[in-house]
């Protein structure tokens, strides 16, 4: 077929990171970053409930853009401080992990918080004031 | 019998693109096309078992299944965007069969065609640069005076450490802002995706700067030229590409259909 636009004849290899001879060695990364970068949305008579891709795209977001802003990265310095001890060093790192599965569960606590609140709030609260002051004469 | 679905990878013009028949889409399925109003769609089929409503909320969980499937989708855009202006639609994007897809090619015709004009000719290219993390030790400003003791110079050391890498980091950002505003002005538009962590990236440097080029084919070599120019200024400066003009090509299909309980 009519093939007229090849820029990339032009540019020697070892300019990036991606070949025209190895087109499967294209970083994933920079792949999901295109094609998933708006969101997945199906459209047509099949979709996805909105709710379930935030769920998908939070996982997404936790690996390609954990570093945001500046003020993060200024934050990763300190964890990668050499003047800590690799003990810190692991404690910040195993912190920082923690805090961004606490963001993610508290994103999924929300959705799902929102999913109920319909239904199970009245039951909720009501069997929460028969329980307290069960427990309060013990 | 399992059901199929119609799953959409790129609207491109009706004129001049790959035959679809060489081309493998998702889960294995061969690629053809919709024609509708000069406008052509490129299609696969794919089981409703896997790619239906329930079967895909569970499969968008698995990453392997995502990058599987975003592979195929990226190769079938990629062959079509050499040859043709392309829109590449959205990862996942399925419909319950081909009389969709052409209601669809009507619907928003004057939104692809105008989007397809913008990107005929261009192609996309990728920027990432990177700043090396200053080393540990301190350049300046670490040397014990006399009669000062160990944890005031100790506090001393720190201090200049950090200072190194807070300059080197305004450092970095400016430039990454200088090589970025340089890199548009060749390119008819530009887009900033967010810096990539360093686990996907696969590098310790700090990336400053991930950016989307939608250049002219004629100033190709120029925009590769420019970048050279601006090597060698303490950035690390990577180009990928060219790639389908994924980052240029936004038109929101969910518009028209939003889903009424959101």
């Amino acid at each position: 077929m009519t093939n007229p636009v090849r820029p990339a004849s032009t540019v020697p290899q070892g300019y990036g990171s991606r070949s025209l001879a190895g087109r499967e060695t294209t970083s994933l990364g920079d792949i999901l970053e295109r094609v998933l970068d708006r969101g997945v949305v199906i459209v047509g008579d099949i979709r996805v409930n909105l709710l379930d891709i935030e769920l998908l795209t939070i996982k997404l977001r936790l690996l390609i853009a954990s570093v945001d802003t500046a003020r993060e990265l200024g934050i990763d310095w300190w964890e990668h401080d050499p003047w800590l001890t690799s003990k810190d060093r692991d404690l910040v790192e195993e912190n920082r992990r923690l805090r961004r599965r606490l963001t993610a569960l508290e994103e999924d606590g929300l959705v799902e918080a929102r999913e109920d609140l319909r239904g199970v709030t009245r039951g909720g609260a009501t069997g929460e004031r028969s329980r307290v002051p069960r427990e309060g004469r013990d | 019998m399992t059901e199929t679905g119609t799953y959409v990878y790129a609207i491109a013009h009706g004129a001049g693109g790959p035959d679809p028949s060489g081309l493998e889409g998702v889960a294995g399925a061969p690629v053809r096309t919709i024609e509708h109003a000069g406008l052509v769609a490129y299609v696969s089929a794919v089981p409703l078992d896997r790619f239906g409503e329930e079967p895909l909320r569970r499969s968008l969980e698995d990453l392997d299944w995502v990058e599987a499937t975003a592979r195929a989708h990226h190769r079938v855009v990629e062959a079509v965007s050499e040859a043709v202006a392309t829109a590449p639609v959205r990862l996942v994007t399925v419909y319950t069969g081909e009389e969709q897809v052409s209601a669809l090619l009507e619907r928003r015709h004057d939104d692809f065609a105008e989007v397809l004009s913008h990107v005929a000719g261009r192609r996309e290219w990728g920027v990432k640069a990177y700043a090396g993390r200053p080393a540990g030790t301190p350049s300046s400003g670490g040397r014990e005076q006399e009669g000062e003791s160990p944890g005031t110079a100790y506090l001393k050391r720190r201090q200049a450490s950090l200072h190194d890498r807070d300059t080197a980091w305004r450092h970095a950002v400016t430039e990454a802002e200088r090589v970025d505003a340089a890199l548009s002005a060749v390119a008819v538009a530009s887009r900033r995706h967010r810096p990539q962590d360093p686990e996907l990236s696969g590098r310790e440097e700090w990336m400053v700067l991930n950016g989307a080029y939608l250049v002219d084919d004629d100033l190709a070599d120029e925009f590769v030229a420019t970048l050279d120019t601006l090597r060698g200024r303490g950035l690390d400066l990577e180009l990928t590409g060219p790639w389908a003009p994924y980052s240029f090509t936004d038109i929101d299909l969910g518009t028209a259909e939003a889903p009424d309980d959101v």
